[in-house]
């Protein structure tokens, strides 16, 4: 069964929300750049929004009484301000942490390992 | 008139705390009054003569505020009539002043038994506060001369450290006590002089016991309740003990401390049982009638014992008819009676029902076959009460004590055996006197007549200034109860009074002349008279005191009219009871040997050559400190018997009931007479008592004065007697064989038991509980409960340090393993959630 051939539904947006989440997650795991890992922690979040939003739409559904209806749009909004209210304390910690090392990389950030 | 005499408490009162605020100034603060606490000697001397005025202002205004009666001296015609014993009551109404009854702090509730603090205050009182105060503040301005020496260190010859402590030179008197453990050498500041002791003085302590022991008999005298007369009875002891182990590293002294503290508390123990006697069956222990804090009047022992509404007779009382009916009557009785017919309120007796049980009690009393009922109560109180007196006065077979407690400071003997401690025992016989039935009052005489026999033999041989002086205490003691056990009341009560002004007196001229020449024994005195005048005079008027001296019938010294007053009764008593005229014998017999074995002392520390030479020549006059009081005392001594003054005094006291006799007893065949009957003998006993003691006078002149005969060959003559009385009858020995010595062997015994028996289980028990232990902590709490702990914490241990590699601190490497463990468990869940289909 080709995708590709289907009409959009709400496999194909969470066919883009995997991608984002994967190139996400592989950007957390991959970047030592404290900012890097910040915006691949976006796309993770963004790509379970996409699913969330997906789920919320009626249209997209074969059975629109299943659908989230405002309860997906709303649970993306609150991660939106999640995300916000995240950035805003992970780059506070970035910026102390470059003041206290002059460096954000965060492989040199292991203090606390066991 | 009654202004005046209603000052009398307060100022008895007054009397009274005086000594107790100085005992508590100088406990506080008497060694740092002054040097070394001499200024705590003046103030207890000021405090007691503080309360001798405030005394002798309540005894001035008592006297001039009521009429002295005058002593009807009518001849009873010993066939009692109607009429007389009709007149009787009236006629003691006339003399009799009511006593001053009050509370100060009630400790029951209104309706319940009664118990507290209060006071009771007739001429007695008033007289023996005048007496105690007065022989109390010669006595302790003697001492502060007398015990001068504890102003400084005291090198203490009669203690020797190394070995036992000496008996100075009465080293008979120890026989056969066993030495009780006592710590000489046990004071940290206590330093080793020479062979002796030598200890810092206790001037102020001495003087804070002297405060104390006055303020304690003063409270007993003042005391209006049985049970507060018990608590200053108690606290007289405890005075007297702390004062005759004065010299506390003497072992002689703590064991004679130990000695009157233990035979006190034998007689006190009966006291107990007839405090309890009383209060189970009377619920009440107050003397008087007093008011309740809500009103009602109730009634006291006397007024239970002795109802006004029977004309004061002694009567069973219906609280031990109550306690004694049997069973099935009582609850009639109590349903009639209430449940608490010993509260015997005013108004209880007032209603119709109380009537009709008074009838029905009546018939009790009457009844021949029950007449007795409740009445062995009546004589359990009694015989109980008096206990506790023979202990505190020294009648036998409790007299052992008091010899004893010569160990003490002479000024302490006087006191003791003068004012105080003695005295208690039969003052409380004199004011307890309306609740002795007649059997009681004749266990009593017969007491009182072995005692004064045995001690005046015993003080015949004795050589010890001051023992001498004990046993004619204990003698004379003997005279008081057996006057108070012949129904004279005023006689007991009179020579009480006269003897505690010449014993005192004659206490402190022997301690004048210890004071004088360091020892007690008289077989080392001797030509003293020129030495030392004032003391040898003034002791010679105690000794005609004593000896009860006078012209017959004209004037004498007080001891004279005492006893005369004494024989006269015994004389009444004996035309009344034939069978019991052997105490007149012995009281008579008793007063040669008064006056004999008095004048020995005299003559062989007077006069005569002097025996030790250094002793004769060292000797000295005493200190103005020291014969001012000896000549207060000879006035007193001399003077106390005129004018009938104390005699006329103490009638207004006699206990209501007992003017005309104490009645017939129940049990045995004694008729009590009446007192003022016993004028019509008077000339006759004044005329024995004359005859006996010039006899005694005469024997000892014969013997010690002029020397014709020889001491030694009459003492070899009748030399059993002479030992007998020598060793005191035996009676320590006795003591010592009937109950010493089994205690010991019991309490060897119990100790045997004690360590062998339970202490053995116990070290046995304790040793298997060590083992258990050990077992314990070896096997089960280090092996198992130990082990699995750490091989629990070992455990956690290895998995924690294993688990640490995974905590590397790279972040990256935490994504991947999110993201791994996260597929991984997707990969997981599928595969699980596929089979299961």
């Amino acid at each position: 069964m080709n995708i590709l051939a289907q009409p959009v539904g709400v496999s194909h947006f969470m066919a883009v929300g995997a991608v984002l989440f994967v190139c996400g997650a592989v950007c957390m795991a991959t970047k030592r750049n404290a900012l890097g890992v910040l915006m691949g922690i976006e796309l993770v979040l963004n790509g379970a929004n996409v699913n969330f939003v997906a789920f919320g739409s009626r249209y997209l559904r074969d059975l629109p009484e299943r659908a989230l209806d405002l309860d997906g749009q709303l649970i993306a909004l609150f991660v939106i301000v999640l995300a916000a209210a995240e950035a805003a304390v992970a780059l506070a910690i970035a910026l102390n942490y470059y003041n206290n090392h002059a460096t954000i990389d965060v492989d040199r950030a292991d203090e606390l390992k066991g | 008139m009654d202004g005046a005499i209603a000052y009398v408490p307060a100022l008895l009162t007054l009397a009274w705390l005086l000594p107790l605020a100085s005992f508590v100034a100088v406990v506080f603060l008497g060694p740092k009054m002054g040097k070394e606490g001499i200024v705590g000697g003046y103030v207890a001397t000021g405090a007691i003569a503080g309360s001798a005025v405030a005394s002798w202002v309540a005894l001035v205004l008592w006297v001039s505020s009521t009429t002295l009666p005058i002593i009807e001296h009518h001849v009873a015609d010993h066939a009692p009539s109607a009429a007389d014993e009709a007149a009787a009551p009236a006629a003691e109404e006339s003399g009799r002043v009511k006593p001053l009854v009050g509370r100060w702090y009630s400790l029951s509730p209104p309706g319940l038994p009664a118990l507290g603090l209060g006071y009771y205050i007739d001429s007695l009182t008033v007289l023996m506060f005048a007496m105690v105060t007065l022989c109390a503040t010669c006595i302790h301005v003697y001492s502060l001369g007398y015990m001068h020496e504890e102003l400084h260190d005291v090198v203490d010859h009669e203690v020797q450290l190394s070995g036992k402590s000496s008996h100075g030179g009465h080293g008979h008197d120890e026989l056969g006590h066993e030495a009780q453990g006592h710590d000489a050498g046990g004071h940290g500041h206590d330093a080793v002089h020479g062979n002796h002791l030598r200890r810092p003085g206790r001037f102020a302590r001495f003087f804070q016991f002297l405060s104390l022991f006055s303020f304690s008999m003063l409270g007993l005298v003042i005391a209006g309740d049985m049970l507060m007369v018990f608590v200053f009875w108690e606290l007289v002891g405890i005075c007297s003990y702390f004062l005759i182990g004065f010299y506390r590293e003497r072992k002689s002294a703590s064991n004679a401390a130990n000695k009157a503290f233990i035979v006190n508390r034998i007689g006190d123990f009966g006291f107990l049982i007839g405090l309890t006697a009383l209060w189970g069956s009377l619920g009440t222990l107050t003397l008087g009638d007093v008011k309740d804090a809500d009103g009602a009047l109730r009634r006291g022992i006397f007024s239970q014992v002795r109802a006004p509404e029977d004309g004061h007779k002694l009567l069973v009382p219906m609280g031990m008819i109550m306690a004694d009916v049997p069973d099935k009557e009582r609850e009639k009785l109590a349903s009639v009676y209430g449940d608490h017919a010993w509260l015997d309120s005013e108004e209880a007796r007032a209603t119709s029902t109380m009537a009709q049980v008074r009838a029905e009690a009546e018939q009790w009393r009457t009844d021949p076959e029950k007449k007795t009922l409740g009445y062995w109560l009546l004589v359990v109180a009694g015989i109980g009460v008096f206990c506790g007196c023979v202990g505190k006065s020294a009648q036998f077979p409790l007299h052992v004590w008091l010899p004893d407690a010569m160990e003490g400071p002479t000024p302490v003997s006087a006191l003791v055996h003068s004012a105080t401690m003695v005295a208690a025992g039969v003052y409380l016989v004199g004011r307890f006197f309306p609740v002795f039935t007649p059997e009681v009052l004749l266990v009593i005489a017969i007491t009182g007549c072995i005692t004064l026999f045995l001690a005046a033999t015993i003080a015949i041989t004795a050589t010890d200034i001051k023992r001498v002086l004990a046993y004619s205490t204990v003698s004379q003691l003997g005279y008081m109860m057996l006057a108070l056990g012949m129904g004279g009341w005023a006689a007991g009560m009179f020579h009480l009074i006269t003897h505690a002004f010449f014993k005192s007196l004659l206490f402190l001229c022997s301690g004048s002349v210890i004071h004088a020449c360091h020892t007690n024994d008289m077989t080392k005195m001797g030509g003293l008279l020129k030495k030392m005048p004032i003391t040898a005079y003034t002791m010679l008027v105690g000794c005609l005191a004593i000896a009860g001296a006078g012209i017959p019938l004209v004037i004498g010294f007080s001891g004279y009219y005492s006893k005369d007053a004494i024989l006269a009764q015994g004389m009444n008593f004996a035309h009344e009871n034939g069978v019991y005229s052997f105490l007149l014998y012995a009281a008579a017999v008793g007063a040669a040997i008064t006056a004999f074995y008095m004048f020995r002392l005299w003559y062989l520390t007077f006069v005569g050559p002097p025996r030790v030479k250094e002793i004769h020549e060292h000797a000295h006059e005493s200190p103005p400190v020291i014969w001012w009081p000896l000549v207060v005392l000879a006035f007193f001594a001399v003077t106390a018997g005129w004018f009938e003054f104390i005699p006329r005094l103490l009638e207004q006291a006699r206990p209501l009931g007992t003017a005309g006799g104490a009645g017939e007893g129940v049990w045995w065949a004694v008729k009590h007479p009446a007192e003022s009957g016993a004028y019509s003998f008077h000339a006759a006993a004044t005329m024995a008592a004359f005859g006996t003691a010039l006899a005694g006078f005469l024997l000892a002149t014969v013997l010690y004065g002029w020397r014709m005969l020889s001491a030694e060959d009459v003492r070899r003559q009748f030399a059993p007697i002479y030992r007998l009385l020598w060793n005191k009858w035996w009676f320590d020995e006795l003591y010592d064989a009937l109950f010493v010595r089994p205690v010991h062997v019991v309490s060897r015994l119990a100790s045997g038991i004690d360590k062998r028996a339970i202490d053995g289980a116990i070290d046995r028990t304790a040793e298997g509980v060590k083992r258990a232990a050990f077992f314990d902590d070896q096997i089960i709490d280090r092996l198992f409960v130990d082990g699995l702990v750490n091989l629990t914490a070992q455990w956690l241990y290895s998995i924690a340090a294993w688990l640490r590699v995974v905590q590397t601190g790279k972040v990256r490497q935490y994504v991947l393993f999110i993201v791994v463990g996260t597929v991984a468990l997707f990969v997981l869940i599928s595969i699980w959630a596929g089979s299961g289909k």
